[in-house]
């Protein structure tokens, strides 16, 4: 069984800017050792002439030429923003970076 | 805030050596974005050159500008890297405003080139090998605004505006491997490698590669150890040190402040700093902590990019030639001094030079048009000399008519005047100012004898084979005719008159 710790599940949850309670905490845990150690047997099962796949399909070279296409209108671009201001996106004070 | 002590810049290298590292973010100029065929533009009016991938809107795909892929690859080249046979992008994650999808598209273990090297020749000639990491492919953020609080500060802002125009625009970030070695030349190598890097990607034409609208940004890594110690030391991280000066100022900054803190027996927090211009110091940033936890990942939407060797070949039989080895040639070409050609590239000349060598003028002579008639006025205006309205086309048509004895160099400023106002061609400039050297021989004698009269000592002297007296005679009749007389002219005709053998 992996080692998932509480505080990993944690570091994780403040990462991804997620609010989880104790027992979600401690469950979290629980399941993502399972995932992980999911993910290890089948690690063991690809040999070592077998490349790393990061995409289902065997496809590569999938390009744009460069030719400018459509855009939104700054309306329609705006239209899901929680808030705006002066045509752009309104945020609240960013106060811990620069 | 408090202000950090610094130690005396020469002390430092008492008992230090500083290691650098560079990371040198260039926007690429395509016409599209990397990932989306909204447009790639500076200065428009906010969130108008957007669409829906670069908003990062649920469910849209993200498609690789072709283009963008090329111009990596050359500046991979250019940079003497390898370029990888397959590779691929992931997804940084990290919540920000400025990256609407919460993930930068970025590459992370594979990035598209690898293992190069520049050579970076200093002013005086010296040359010092960098030693390029990697130069890796991704999108740049949008453009954030505080609002509020004091000047656009962050700090006390009270919200701040996001304009998504430069998001996705397409980047390539040069990193590179430490720089040992340096010594106290630190600062001046930091700001010739900035610069080397901006030359090429501006000589590939990848690049709008102007610095004051962020398309080569440059963030400055600087650490000290101990002579003669192996391990570095502890770096900073100075951020977005977006001119070629202040790269040598941040470097040199930072050297002093962190020979200070190992002075008094303090550790270097490891962090990132932040260039205030005004001051010219850095403050304290962030720690580098659990935010630089990024959590790179494959990029799912996207596959890898095979880049034959084909392909590879094909690029690189486009690259212009390197900018430091042409410079050498044009020198040995022209027989330019080490002196003179120094002010030609300062000056910003050197390619005008070039074009108007291939017009037809010899290299001494394009040199002195260039610098005596056109950078004064150039820096009197606040401009580029090639944007001045002076072109070499110009700059040959007045030289032959100098030249061909019909305007001397005095009128040949006049002409450039009127060049500049607007007034026509050279030629037709000298007609309407009436600008012709005086070559009836009449009216020169009759301004010869006057001048003679007028100095008969000189004339004595001149008489007795002091011919170097001439020039007053010579001045007199020039003033005479306003100029307009050819002063070649006039000397022979004196010595003639006077029956002296030149």
């Amino acid at each position: 069984m992996a080692a998932i710790t509480r505080d990993d599940v944690a570091h994780l949850a403040r990462l991804a800017h997620l609010e989880m309670s104790n027992e979600e905490l401690d469950r979290m845990a629980g399941e993502l050792a399972v995932i992980v150690d999911s993910v290890k047997s089948v690690s063991e099962a690809a040999g070592a002439d077998v490349p790393a796949t990061s995409h289902p399909i065997p496809l590569n070279n999938v390009f744009r030429e460069d030719v400018v296409g459509h855009v939104l209108t700054v309306e329609q671009a705006l239209s899901g923003a929680p808030d705006a201001a002066e045509n752009r996106f309104k945020v609240p004070a960013i106060l811990d970076e620069e | 805030m408090s202000v950090d002590e610094i130690l005396d810049y020469d002390s430092a290298f008492e008992k230090y050596e500083p290691v650098l590292g560079f990371e040198v973010h260039v926007e690429l100029n395509t016409k599209t974005k990397m990932f989306s065929s909204a447009p790639n533009a500076f200065g428009d009016d906010p969130n108008t050159n957007v669409n829906e991938v670069d908003l990062g809107l649920p469910g849209v795909l993200p498609v690789v500008n072709k283009a963008a892929v090329e111009s990596s690859i050359k500046i991979g080249l250019a940079l003497n890297c390898q370029i990888a046979e397959t590779c691929r992008f992931a997804r940084k994650n990290y919540f920000y405003p400025d990256t609407p999808k919460n993930f930068q598209t970025s590459q992370y273990d594979e990035p598209i080139a690898f293992d190069g090297h520049l050579d970076i020749e200093l002013e005086d000639g010296e040359v010092f090998r960098v030693e390029i990491e990697r130069a890796h492919m991704e999108e740049d953020a949008g453009k954030l605004t505080h609002m509020g609080g004091a000047a656009g500060r962050i700090q006390g802002a009270d919200y701040s505006l996001v304009d998504y125009n430069r998001a996705g625009v397409p980047l390539v970030e040069i990193v590179t491997k430490p720089i040992v070695g340096a010594g106290k030349r630190a600062p001046e190598l930091a700001k010739a490698y900035v610069a080397a890097v901006r030359e090429i990607v501006k000589n590939l034409g990848v690049s709008d590669a102007r610095m004051e609208r962020g398309n080569v940004r440059c963030d400055a890594n600087v650490s000290l150890k101990p002579i003669g110690q192996e391990k570095f030391g502890t770096r900073s991280e100075t951020k977005n040190v977006n001119s070629l000066r202040a790269v040598e100022h941040a470097v040199r900054f930072e050297i002093q402040r962190h020979a200070a803190v190992l002075e008094a027996g303090e550790k270097v927090v490891q962090e990132t700093r932040h260039w205030h211009e005004d001051t010219r110091t850095t403050t304290s940033g962030r720690p580098k902590s659990d935010a630089d936890d990024y959590r790179y990942f494959p990029e799912p939407d996207l596959v890898p990019v095979v880049a034959s060797r084909e392909w590879v070949e094909e690029l690189r039989a486009t690259l212009p030639e390197p900018p430091a080895e042409r410079r050498k040639r044009l020198k040995a070409a022209w027989a330019y001094s080490d002196l003179e050609f120094r002010d030609v590239v300062n000056a910003g000349v050197m390619d005008l030079i070039e074009e108007t060598v291939a017009a037809g003028l010899k290299p001494a002579a394009a040199r002195k048009w260039w610098m005596g008639e056109v950078v004064g006025r150039a820096k009197a205006a606040e401009v580029e000399p090639g944007e001045l309205g002076i072109t070499p086309a110009v700059l040959v048509e007045v030289a032959a008519l100098v030249d061909g004895g019909k305007i001397n160099n005095k009128m040949a400023s006049q002409v450039l005047d009127g060049v500049l106002a607007g007034e026509g061609t050279p030629e037709e400039i000298v007609a309407a100012r009436g600008l012709a050297v005086v070559s009836d021989d009449g009216p020169l004698l009759e301004a010869i004898d006057a001048a003679l009269a007028a100095q008969p000592d000189v004339a004595e002297k001149i008489r007795g084979g002091k011919v170097q007296a001439i020039g007053a005679i010579v001045g007199g009749v020039m003033k005479a005719t306003r100029g307009q007389a050819d002063a070649g002219r006039v000397r022979e005709l004196i010595l003639e008159k006077l029956g002296v053998e030149g």
